[in-house]
């Protein structure tokens, strides 16, 4: 392990400190064109893919890099029969972008002309130019003093071997697509949301695709040589994803999901730099990865932790408030504060534990108290909650039969689910139609309470 | 598209003087979904100020008529002119309500949003959404009473805020003419009934609302001029006057069987 920690641009083995030190301060030059270069790759194509996935074509730049191999092959053989070098990157790119154009407009004729649906066309188009992209480049690596041994780079993505002008040409590239898509932010987002809507206001949505489209074909492309071309579709769908997990609005969605894609790159390939033997676009995609599994714990919008913390603080209050109604329609039968510990329990069929925790806690909060070993009682304050709570019960029961028609035998149940989620809003409209049940009066029961066992 | 041999059995009222400055004239509309007609020779002129119902039965090509004449689909022959002049140059008075299952509600945005898209084409290129322009969203919203709920998720809307939200998108466009497709689905009792007082509402201030409508049974109470679409204009006018059995029953009934077998027959001519 410690002996494949070279530094970058020296063969001669530094100490990993040392070697890390140098890497994440970019103080090598290469390395911190190769670094600055990629990150903004990833900012792009984090902002790029926001619209993909909202436009539900994310696997199209699946099709998009697949397609520019068959380009590169062919730029790699006509540069090399010109006689100049084969491996010149503008060149290569061009040939890439040309392909790759061309699979887009496949998949749009194919979903034109058959009935063929996506996912079909998608697949047809990724595999016939992915097979001439083989076929091609393995001609161009047989071809008389070639020298190709680097397309294969192509395919995995080597950030080791990106050339400063091949940095820097990634970066503005990036930079342009997120100036682009910032710019044009508003009318992505209509496009997107409702492309029809957008038309009948005099949106050219056709140009508008295609701006998102060429956005698209640049970050992949330009992706190819720091991701490969199997990966980068990973670069514009796990960012986005990631960030869904966040926020429900467009603008914190983007920005998130850039700086998602931007640390990826950022952290992979600072790492690749470090340690030679690591193929950049698999760890770009691994920490990419590892962001989207963070967010997927921990996001506030859905991630598993707030999905469980909500559903466990939910059951807490639906306990603590039928404790709460339990001990205040006992009182209410029985005309005695004190409630003993079975009656409690056999009140809502629970478990010895169950009420056991629900009385821990609720004393806790001040709202009940113990009178000795077996007996409880409410608080000044749980009774005052008590009684919130068995009003906003019964309100729902008194609004589901006089105005859902719902017999009166059922309304308890319904109500036993419904009356924890009822907000001042809605609780006021009950008011509303409830004539005469002024605030703070608790009405009677519309059905016959259930009978308090074990109270004399 | 020329159809020789083949007429509408019943012949849609002509209409070759159509009105100068009608909020929608459409004239000779034949659309075609992959060679099979859906709309035939549509001639249709739409009085001011009216709140119109656009009924017929499923596949009658309701939808397709809006959406022909707002150059959402193509057709093969006819033109469309707004208010006198052609569609392309009138867009601004034009406002459309799509159906609501048109687009994804889980898209990352709130309902002010959404009403501000409305007036996205005012605030132009480029720019991003003013305080005026949210401001004029906000009054939107109140107008269809959603005003509470400006900063809801989308997804969190039911049906029938869901299409509220819609109509207030379109009403933050402040056009004249407004075209909408089924805002009656899936909304209840009490959605449905705010939003006839909200048409109500633009008719008076002198707009014209083309509705399309699925419940024959409420067309007296809610329109007041009716077109009764099935392939063709099967009638059209003021709701007392052809909103009678028989027109429905031209509309409705099975007396079309020529018409679609002379589609189907076009469809399947490779």
């Amino acid at each position: 392990m410690i002996s494949s920690l070279a530094a970058a641009s020296h063969a001669e083995i530094v100490p990993p400190m040392e070697a890390l030190w140098r890497v994440l301060s970019l103080q090598d030059y290469n390395t911190r064109v190769v670094v600055i270069g990629t990150t903004l790759l990833g900012l792009a194509s984090g902002l790029a893919g926001v619209f993909l996935l909202l436009r539900k074509r994310s696997l199209l730049s699946d099709v998009v890099s697949h397609s520019a191999l068959p380009g590169i092959g062919i730029a790699f053989i006509a540069m090399t029969m010109m006689g100049g070098g084969g491996k010149n990157t503008l060149g290569l790119l061009l040939g890439a972008t040309a392909t790759a154009l061309l699979g887009i407009v496949a998949v749009g004729a194919i979903r034109r002309f058959t009935r063929l649906k996506d996912d079909a066309a998608l697949a047809i188009v990724l595999g016939t130019f992915f097979s001439a992209g083989i076929a091609l480049t393995g001609v161009a690596a047989r071809m008389p003093g070639a020298g190709a041994s680097g397309l294969e780079s192509w395919i995995y993505g080597k950030t080791a071997s990106m050339l400063f002008s091949d940095a820097l040409l990634i970066g503005i590239t990036g930079l342009l697509v997120t100036l682009g898509t910032v710019l044009l932010f508003k009318e992505l987002a209509l496009l997107c949301f409702d492309e029809d809507f957008a038309a009948t206001q005099g949106w050219p949505v056709g140009l508008l695709d295609m701006l998102l489209m060429g956005a698209t074909v640049a970050v992949t492309v330009i992706g190819l040589q720091a991701v490969g071309l199997i990966l980068v579709v990973a670069l514009l769908i796990i960012p986005p994803a990631a960030a869904r997990l966040w926020t429900h609005r467009l603008r914190p969605l983007a920005a998130i999901s850039a700086v998602i894609g931007g640390l990826a790159c950022l952290v992979g390939s600072a790492l690749s730099a470090l340690m030679e033997n690591l193929p950049a676009g698999a760890i770009i995609v691994l920490s990419a990865a590892a962001l989207f599994c963070v967010s997927l714990v921990f996001g506030t919008e859905g991630g598993m932790l707030h999905r469980g913390l909500g559903a466990w603080t939910l059951r807490k209050r639906v306990g603590r408030q039928h404790l709460l109604r339990a001990l205040a329609e006992l009182a209410e039968q029985s005309g005695k504060d004190v409630a003993s510990f079975s009656t409690i329990r056999h009140r809502r069929s629970w478990h010895t534990a169950t009420v056991r925790g629900l009385l821990a806690s609720a004393m806790k909060d001040g709202l009940v108290e113990r009178v000795d070993a077996r007996h409880w009682r409410l608080t000044e304050s749980g009774v005052a909650e008590a009684r919130r709570v068995v009003r906003n019960h019964r309100l729902w029961e008194l609004f589901l039969i006089t105005h859902a028609d719902i017999a009166p035998s059922h309304v308890d149940r319904d109500a036993d689910m419904i009356e924890h989620i009822l907000d001042e809003r809605m609780i006021a409209q009950l008011e509303g139609l409830m004539a005469g049940e002024n605030r703070g009066h608790v009405p009677p029961s519309p059905h016959a309470l259930r009978p308090a066992e074990g109270t004399a | 598209m020329p159809l020789p041999g083949i007429r509408p059995s019943i012949p849609a009222t002509p209409r070759d003087d159509h009105a100068e400055d009608a909020p929608l004239s459409i004239h000779d509309l034949t659309v075609a979904y992959r060679r099979k007609p859906v709309l035939w020779d549509v001639d249709l002129d739409l009085p001011e100020k009216r709140l119109i119902a656009l009924v017929g039965p499923n596949g009658a090509g309701k939808s397709t008529l809006l959406k022909a004449a707002l150059g959402l689909v193509p057709a093969v022959s006819g033109d469309v002119k707004v208010y006198g002049r052609d569609y392309k140059e009138q867009r601004r008075l034009v406002a459309y309500v799509p159906q609501r299952e048109s687009v994804d509600w889980d898209f990352p945005v709130n309902a002010l949003d959404v009403v501000a898209m409305g007036r996205y084409r005012r605030i132009g290129w480029l720019r991003p959404v003013g305080r005026a322009d949210r401001e004029a969203a906000m009054v939107a919203l109140g107008k269809v009473g959603m005003a509470d709920y400006a900063q809801r998720q989308i997804s969190q809307l039911s049906g029938g805020q869901q299409q509220r939200v819609f109509l207030a998108r379109a009403l933050a466009q402040e056009a004249r003419l407004y075209l909408m497709d089924e805002p009656f689905a899936g909304v209840d009792a009490a959605t449905e009934k705010a939003i006839v007082a909200l048409l109500d509402d633009l008719r008076e201030q002198g707009n014209t609302v083309l509705v399309v409508h699925h419940d024959i049974q409420t067309v007296p109470a809610y329109f007041d001029y009716v077109v009764m679409l099935n392939m063709r204009v099967v009638a059209h006018g003021p709701v007392e006057d052809v909103f009678t059995e028989e027109n429905l029953r031209k509309t409705y009934g099975g007396k079309l069987t020529l018409l679609s077998a002379a589609a189907e027959a076009l469809a399947g001519r490779r």
